[in-house]
């Protein structure tokens, strides 16, 4: 058994640990209300925006009406537009993300590229030596449309000139405080039906096909404005729902360190009392014994 | 016999309900949608959106977006929308007043910059002509001392 004074070292050092856990779970609990609540906002814009575009590929001819709506008869490249954290200590959320898109990817039939959004992300793709053509990292941690629209545009510009064929879009859905979900979400071509996807859009009803739209001004004007902006909508949504999940996940991560670390130190602290009561009892004998040898005298 | 709207900005849902027609400011031109409309596709320019319904009237500034028309919704997404009767006449004010100044100093050497003052600009111009042509009662006079 180590010695009291080791003890004790431990002890300390397992509490200061409790005690930074803490706090980064009280920071994260501040943090994930506010991402909650941006997410939440944006929610019911990028569901209708996502109605629109769904409604707009519902249209006769759609693969003549806007070149971000065609579907390619050949797949030649992928590209996954990958979410995570820039930091760690988030539990499992950084590793599932990159779990689900080697699932979901490692046996695809065509090369795939990687955009990573995150630190994390990053670092994970590249020492699994996957083809990264794009890094975002240290977002905001209140990111505006503005700040992740060029995301967006590099994929679209990468679907545009022919790099890629489709473009998948692979985040952390938030659903609630305990749950996120790994999402994936095809972002080009259009999909009329979703893959993996949990309750945002759900309030899309299904209409039939719908008669042909009048455009105001003019249909490719109107196309060109809207369909490269709601595709970078998407993925602005997207983030914001990881980021939200990330929190949450660090959160509940950081409740359990805390948990653990103060069971440690409880057992810990039982084991140091042992130790101190034996050598306690081991000095009491020690002077009894010389007591009586003395009166033995 | 009514018809659906909903104007839905970047942050939030600025109205959603079921009512008589929607005046909107397509690009084209003040466009007025009533139920069963043909299906639109539009963008939409500075303007006011009118909503009314039972005889009352509701007034909205959009700062550019786009509208959905399908026969039985109208789905506006705006770059920026309010309710009129919601508009704080000072804020619109001083947003005004510190957008003409940096304006006024030249135009600043980073675009965005410029833009970004230009948009402020004209949603604020925008804001303040609407209340001072629709709102009634005059809860909050826009005046040009404080």
């Amino acid at each position: 058994m180590a010695s009291a004074r080791e003890m004790k070292l431990r002890i300390k050092s397992v509490k200061n640990i409790a005690q930074v856990t803490r706090a980064l779970e009280t920071v994260s609990a501040s943090k994930v209300r506010k991402a909650v609540n941006a997410v939440t906002a944006t929610r019911s814009y990028a569901t209708k925006a996502w109605q629109v575009l769904k409604h707009v590929a519902e249209q006769p001819g759609r693969d003549s009406l806007h070149p971000l709506l065609a579907q390619r008869k050949e797949i030649k490249n992928t590209l996954v537009v990958v979410i995570t954290g820039d930091r760690g200590l988030a539990g499992a959320y950084n590793s599932n993300v990159i779990r689900y898109a080697s699932q979901r990817f490692d046996k695809n039939p065509v090369p795939v590229k990687y955009i990573a959004v995150g630190r994390k992300g990053r670092d994970l793709l590249v020492r699994r030596r996957k083809d990264v053509i794009g890094d975002f990292s240290n977002l905001p941690a209140a990111p505006t449309f503005f700040d992740v629209s060029a995301i967006g545009r590099l994929a679209v510009d990468a679907y545009k000139n022919g790099e890629v064929d489709e473009v998948y879009l692979l985040y952390t859905d938030f659903i609630n405080m305990a749950r996120q979900v790994t999402s994936v979400k095809k972002l080009l071509p259009l999909e009329l039906t979703d893959e993996g996807r949990v309750h945002d859009f759900e309030q899309a009803k299904p209409t039939g096909p719908s008669a042909a739209y009048d455009y105001e001004p003019d249909q490719s004007i109107i196309l060109d404005e809207i369909i490269p902006r709601f595709t970078a909508l998407q993925v602005y949504q997207a983030i914001l729902e990881s980021q939200a999940s990330e929190h949450a996940a660090r959160m509940v991560a950081m409740h359990a360190a805390t948990d653990n670390a103060k069971d440690l130190a409880g057992a810990y602290q039982l084991a140091y009392n042992k130790v101190r009561q034996q050598g306690i009892t081991n000095d009491i004998l020690d002077i009894v014994g010389g007591a009586e040898a003395l009166s033995a005298k | 016999m009514t018809i659906r709207c909903e104007i839905v900005s970047q942050d939030r849902t600025v109205f959603a309900g079921d009512v008589d027609i929607v005046v909107l400011p397509g690009a084209g031109g003040e466009m007025g949608i009533l139920p069963k409309h043909a299906p639109v596709l539009t963008t939409l320019k500075y303007g006011v959106i009118k909503i009314r319904k039972g005889g009352k009237e509701e007034l909205f500034t959009v700062a550019g977006g786009v509208a959905e028309v399908q026969p039985d919704i109208v789905t506006i997404l705006a770059d920026a929308a309010e309710n009129i009767n919601e508009i704080d006449v000072s804020r619109a004010e001083d947003a005004r007043k510190r957008a003409e100044e940096i304006l006024s100093k030249g135009i600043p050497a980073d675009t965005d910059v410029y833009l970004a003052m230009e948009a402020a600009l004209r949603k604020s111009n925008l804001r303040l002509d609407a209340v001072n042509r629709y709102r009634k009662g005059g809860t909050r006079v826009p005046t040009s001392e404080n």
